[in-house]
């Protein structure tokens, strides 16, 4: 099978370039990360992340013939050849498929991932009722494998303003869980003209979402609880 | 001035939805529009003076030209917030695109009366 990757070693290569490789895949290679690792074996300069290699960790996200996804749950029948394979679009490239991911980890943890509950914590759990349980689903899936941002042209321009489908997502995760105290907070922390509102709704992210969820529909979700709040 | 990142305007609510309701004000005026140019009796400039001589014609489509207006302000500034980086260039041209559209506005409701 064909493959023609984007190879780029600052330390050497003055330029990125593409690299062409023919892989005799055997039959119990299924996935497009069963090639990478057969490319790898056959060239060990050739450097990728991956770990779980089932779609769980999201290490393995890069653009495949222009689209981004998990190279651990892209099947290899589905793929045209030659594959073309580059880094995720955007993010600085410290080696061939490798990418400096700390801008698409800071806008993360500038939405505060975590639950703020300022009631002492019970005996045994936080309780929820089924029905606010269900308005995380959808939500607590994300993998933060950055597919989404970095598939933004606005995360791409403004990656250091606008937190992107990822971090919108994981803000209405928190924002949506009846557990938390700090909603307010929260919207206040979204209002701003680059924050939030540089989504345009174009749903590139939900086009490449590996696990098939919308964060189109979570920072609608964000925008009409501040309509609401408002009027 | 430290070069630190600013972020945390509070603002953009208000734009963001005043660029939706100044949308829907735009479809109406458009479907209207071409509604009433369909029930014009015959195209000739009698029956056009006519339809501008209305006075909701009048107020229809100065409502429609101020939308336009905040629509395009709420758009052209996120293009220069895009585009302009320097804040002392992009200030002026703030203003400048303001004054236009309040020019704008002003001559509206002269050419419009003035038929």
């Amino acid at each position: 099978m064909r493959f023609s990757i984007y190879r780029y070693n600052p330390e050497i290569d003055e330029k990125p370039y593409m690299q062409d490789y023919d892989i005799e895949l055997e039959p119990t290679d299924r996935m497009l990360l069963d090639a990478l690792v057969r490319i790898k074996a056959q060239d060990d300069t050739f450097a990728f992340r991956r770990s779980c290699r089932e779609g769980v960790c999201g290490s393995d996200a890069m653009n495949i013939n222009g689209k981004n996804g998990l190279a651990c749950i892209t099947r290899l029948s589905e793929v045209r050849e030659p594959v073309v394979i580059r880094p995720l679009p955007g993010l600085p490239v410290i080696r061939d498929l490798i990418v400096d991911m700390s801008q698409f980890f800071k806008q993360y943890h500038s939405i505060k991932p975590y639950l703020i509950n300022d009631d002492p914590p019970p005996e045994g759990e936080r309780l929820q009722s089924p029905e606010d349980r269900e308005e995380l689903d959808g939500l607590y899936e994300c993998i933060l494998c950055a597919c989404c941002s970095t598939a933004c042209p606005t995360f791409w321009w403004h990656p250091d303003k606008f937190v992107g489908p990822a971090g919108l997502l994981q803000a209405y995760r928190f924002i949506a869980d009846s557990r938390d105290q700090a909603i307010n907070e929260r919207l206040d922390n979204l209002e701003d003209p680059y924050r939030l509102f540089r989504c345009y709704s174009i749903m590139n992210c939900v086009d490449v979402c590996p696990k098939g969820l919308n964060p189109t529909r979570a920072i609608g979700k964000i925008k009409d609880l501040m309509l609401k709040r408002m009027l | 001035m430290v070069k630190r990142e600013v972020i945390g305007a509070h603002y953009g609510l208000r734009d963001w939805l005043a660029q939706r309701v100044t949308a829907v004000v735009m479809t109406v005026y458009t479907l209207a529009f071409v509604a009433a140019l369909a029930g014009m009796p015959q195209l000739d400039f009698a029956s056009w003076k006519a339809l501008w001589t209305q006075p909701w014609m009048r107020y229809a489509t100065l409502l429609f030209l101020l939308s336009t207006f905040v629509h395009a302000w709420i758009g052209v500034r996120n293009i220069l917030m895009d585009y302009v980086q320097h804040i002392g260039v992009r200030l002026p041209l703030y203003v400048a695109v303001i004054l236009a559209l309040v020019l704008y506005g002003a001559w509206s409701v002269q050419i419009l009366w003035g038929l």
